[in-house]
């Protein structure tokens, strides 16, 4: 097995060394019935030409390539600069474990700490973990940390908040005491229904989570939306999914609480994962925030360092009482998306969200144009996202959609009923006008069949 | 020009300075850097975006007073720059890639290169999680292959990819556990966790609406069959057990464990950590186990990258299947492959789409890599490996549970400890002879562990490296001990100052007041 570092003979020699017999001496503790007396039932051992050649040939089954794509919904397609894959395959970070030993990953560390920093600047947080899962999970953990913070336990939560990301908190809530309830939105504006909300929050409200951009692309009115939570002492928790529209969009600083998902920050999608979620909140919050955190300090001799601090919050020292069960977070990935984010930069991160907004704009310009087709939310402000609803069903216009090789939106009957022959769309800088018009036109072949 | 500030000369110069090895250790230059906000200037770009081929659009006019005007300090640098920095950083690290990184319970095995590539590959990578089925089918192929591997590997009946992580999978597992009982018509009261468990475990069983109650080792480091006796009771749900348990020992009467517990209907649930013992030489659904998750970072080779992403796929019986988390894959009556929402029991999502699909990729090239054979000699070389380096450490460190070892064997600092030297003093020196620490202090029924796991990747001329490294520090101990409570020495910083971090956190870097 070319992984393993041993010849047969130094197998021998080691075995005597430990004085066993042969290898199964050293299993013997297994009790007999128990032990694999059969070679498992698995593929055979493949060369690395086979193995490169397998997973080709997986790629080549699916057929993605050559498709235009219009999917976001909570994974968006960006392109991604070639130096961020140059250098999380360096070995040094790739092979490196949870920073604990902080004299020999200072790498690492500098590098959370300068993800933490760019957080912060962009959410307009005091403060940011050193990343969690991704951003479902995050909202749900938002959740909890804000029951923590209030002693409150209830919150309402948006039903313009990504479905899958509602489904998860609903998992993670369930058995915390914490009930959630949902309020809708504006049939209008695709907005928070803000008199429903307010009805909603009470004393007992914990918190309030909304998602901006939300699932319609549609951004939320953040400001008014945290006067309703504030009034009545309630947190507001902002969950981003598409963090590109931080370059534009202004931060959500009214919130108590952002649960941030950076996949957009130059991660693949990758069938869904690996993402990278993120919280950042106000310092006050501090102690109740899960997740790592590094933190800058000095050496013996004065120098500047980094560690992991605070971690009396954390599962391994707290046990039961720990503010999460959360260990692994996702530094790799959180490297990614601080090596994208020091390649755009300060101008590139907005110069993008503004290409972002261009193609968005136009493409639900030109798609709403066309006849059976109409807008949905138009008259509110959005991101690089827009919902269409058409004379024909998802199902068929995405049929004829794919015919012509391209992928046309998310049907949202399946979570959002009411909207009727509905689709999310999405524009990104990736999105040419090529792609946009010829989209366009085949939805418009709609009409002459109907 | 610029005022080029002068480099001050050096305060001792001693003319030609002799290198020096310590074990397999000389040291270079690493060179410093400084945060990437301090080295950035207005103006700088490592950007070019293409020329919008669609109408220019304002801001303003379609956000409103929504526009964002200033994104902050973020940087503004070259590529050239950005370039150097992340791997000046780089440096800094240890990795699996430079040497031996024993850390006990982490399984810090070698990372390959072929993993990398593949799951790179842009019909994989560039799948999205809403794209229709009809275009997914190699994707969901690769599931399909992963998930009977581990079913196989595992001995159990059903699996979900979807958690993210371990403490994830212990999460997804107990609500399995729950909702099992649930439909019973009682989700009972508590969890048992062994004291030498992980700190995820007990945790996990609060995040879940559970009671802890923690069950004290017997001498051997076991589970104490009468203390679990005692325990047990109808509002017992589970016990939480890593098998081979955090000492490195396989639980030989784990049979008997698991008929406690199944006479009272409470559930054997099994924290994968250690399956780098098991993998084709035992499988826990063969002995009793319920429900148990793996980490495909530590068995499966898939990079730990500084601290995830990890993947924690849940095995299962079949009792609880239908409890699993929404969807699950399934192969449609046409023979295509795709997912099922249609779950009434599930315990609900536990994740966005369906799990950290890029490690799937990385753990099935590594499985396809091993085959029966190779993931059995793996299993081999690990026990081996441990038993080797428990060999040549025994009379030199105290060995507190001298039964026979497994993947990892825990020693305790007793006798160090006694001259004032503790596991961590030990740690840190053992930084300067080229090695990444064992774990520290872990488990908790070991007063002032070593716990030290080698896994199958590592050479016997780097073991044997690693032993003399030991034992010159078990030597140092009694002749130098100030070498060893100031050590390390040869890294670029010293010691940090953990207690002012914590006191006063300095989370984010700030521009300096103007």
């Amino acid at each position: 097995m070319r992984y393993l570092p041993k010849s047969p003979s130094e197998r021998v020699e080691m075995l005597d060394q430990v004085g066993a017999a042969s290898i199964d001496d050293l299993f013997k503790v297994i009790p007999a019935e128990y032990r694999l007396e059969r070679d498992l039932e698995i593929p055979r051992q493949h060369g690395e030409s086979e193995i490169i050649d397998f997973f080709k040939a997986a790629a080549a089954k699916n057929g993605l390539v050559g498709y235009a794509s219009f999917l976001g919904a909570g994974c968006y397609r960006h392109y991604k600069p070639v130096v961020i894959d140059s250098l999380v395959q360096r070995g040094e970070f790739l092979t490196s474990y949870t920073p604990y030993q902080a004299e020999i990953t200072q790498g690492t560390l500098q590098a959370i700490f300068e993800f933490q920093t760019m957080i912060c600047e962009l959410t307009g947080m005091d403060i940011a973990n050193a990343s969690m899962y991704e951003g479902s999970t995050g909202a749900a953990e938002s959740i909890m940390m804000a029951a923590r913070v209030t002693g409150r336990h209830k919150a309402v939560v948006a039903s313009t908040v990504h479905p899958e990301y509602r489904e998860v908190i609903a998992t993670y809530t369930q058995h915390q005491g914490l009930p959630t309830t949902v309020v809708g939105y504006n049939a209008e504006t695709g907005r928070v229904d803000l008199d429903a909300l307010a009805a909603q929050i009470t004393e007992e409200t914990a918190c309030v989570l909304v998602q901006s951009p939300n699932f319609f692309g549609v951004i939320e009115d953040i400001p008014a939306i945290a006067e309703l939570a504030h009034a009545k002492g309630a947190l507001l928790v902002v969950s981003i999914a598409e963090a590109i529209s931080l370059g534009i969009v202004k931060p959500p600083v009214e919130a108590d609480i952002v649960s941030l998902e950076a996949q957009s920050f130059g991660v693949a999608i990758s069938y869904g994962g690996p993402f990278c979620g993120v919280i950042a909140t106000k310092e006050k919050y501090l102690r109740q925030m899960p997740g790592r955190l590094a933190g800058q300090t000095t050496d013996a001799d004065g120098n500047r360092g980094f560690v992991l601090t605070l971690s009396t919050r954390e599962q391994h020292i707290r046990r039961e009482k720990a503010t999460s069960n959360i260990c692994t977070n996702q530094a790799l990935v959180a490297l990614m998306a601080t090596i994208f984010l020091t390649v755009y930069g300060k101008e590139g991160v907005r110069d993008l969200a503004i290409h972002n907004l261009a193609k968005a704009d136009f493409a639900a310009k030109t798609f709403a144009a066309q006849p059976g087709v109409k807008q949905l939310f138009s008259g509110s402000p959005r991101f690089n996202e827009f919902v269409l609803q058409t004379t024909e069903t998802p199902a068929d216009l995405n049929a004829r959609l794919l015919d012509q090789k391209i992928i046309g939106g998310v049907d949202l009957a399946r979570w959002y009923p009411e909207l009727g022959n509905a689709t999310l769309w999405c524009a990104t800088e990736l999105n040419t006008r090529t792609q946009i018009e010829s989209a366009a036109s085949v939805i418009a072949a709609t009409a002459v069949l109907a | 020009m610029a005022t080029i500030e002068a480099i001050p000369v050096a305060t001792n110069p001693t003319g030609p300075t002799k290198r020096i090895t310590t074990g397999k250790v000389r040291a270079h230059q690493v060179q410093n850097e400084g945060l990437i906000f301090e080295k950035s200037s207005p103006g700088k770009r490592a950007y070019k975006l293409p020329p919008l081929d669609v109408p220019e659009v304002d801001p303003a006019a379609l956000l409103g007073d929504l526009v964002r005007d200033n994104t902050g300090n973020m940087p503004e640098l070259s590529e050239i720059e950005i370039i150097r920095h992340f791997t000046r950083l780089s440096t800094w690290n240890y990795a699996i890639d430079l040497g031996m990184y024993p850390l006990g319970s982490c399984t810090m095995k070698y990372n390959p290169r072929v993993n990398e590539l593949v799951a790179r590959i842009e019909g994989l990578a560039e799948a999205h999680p809403y794209q229709p089925e009809s275009l997914s089918q190699g994707s969901l192929q690769i599931v399909e292959l992963l998930q009977q591997c581990l079913i196989e590997i595992t001995g159990m009946d059903a699996i979900t990819l979807q958690p993210a992580a371990g403490a994830h999978g212990e999460f997804t597992g107990i609500l399995l556990v729950r909702a099992y009982h649930e439909s019973k018509g009682n989700a009972r009261r508590k969890i048992l966790v062994p004291d030498s468990a992980h700190g995820t475990n007990p945790a996990t069983a609060a995040l879940c609406g559970y009671e802890v109650q923690n069950l004290k080792s017997n001498a051997l480091g076991m589970v104490d069959l009468e203390e679990l006796a005692k325990a047990v009771d109808e509002d017992t749900a589970a016990l939480m057990l890593t098998n081979p348990s955090t000492i490195g020992v396989f639980e030989s009467e784990i049979h008997k464990i698991a008929d406690i517990l199944h006479a009272k209907g409470a559930l054997l649930y099994m924290d994968g950590a250690n399956m780098n013992a098991l993998v084709g030489k035992a499988r826990p659904g063969d002995f009793g186990v319920d429900v148990m998750h793996l980490n495909l970072h530590k068995t499966f080779s898939t990079p730990h990258g500084g601290g995830g992403p990890g993947s924690g796929p849940v095995a299962c019986k079949a009792i609880l299947e239908p409890f699993l988390p929404t969807p699950i894959l399934v192969r449609r009556d046409d023979k295509t492959l795709g997912w099922n929402f249609d779950r009434p029991q599930t315990v609900g999502r536990v994740r966005a789409s369906y799990g950290n699909y890029g490690m799937f990729i990385r753990a099935l090239a590594y499985i396809l890599a091993n085959g029966p054979d190779g993931l059995r000699q793996t299993t081999e070389d690990a026990v081996l490996n441990a038993n080797y380096i428990r060999a040549g450490l025994q009379d030199f460190f105290d060995l507190p549970y001298t039964t026979a070892s497994m993947h990892e064997v825990v020693f305790s600092d007793r006798r160090q400890a006694a001259k004032g030297i503790k596991t961590g003093d030990m740690a840190k020196r053992l930084i300067d002879y080229g090695f990444h620490p064992y774990t520290v202090s872990f488990p908790m029924i070991v007063s002032g562990a070593l716990m030290i796991e080698p896994t199958e990747s590592e050479s016997r001329e780097e073991l044997d490296l690693f032993i003399a490294a030991m034992r010159a520090i078990a030597q140092e101990v009694e002749e130098t001990p100030e070498l060893i409570k100031n050590a390390p020495h040869s890294t670029r910083v010293s010691r940090l100052d953990e207690t002012t971090a914590a006191r006063k956190p300095i989370l984010r870097w700030k521009p300096k007041a103007e």
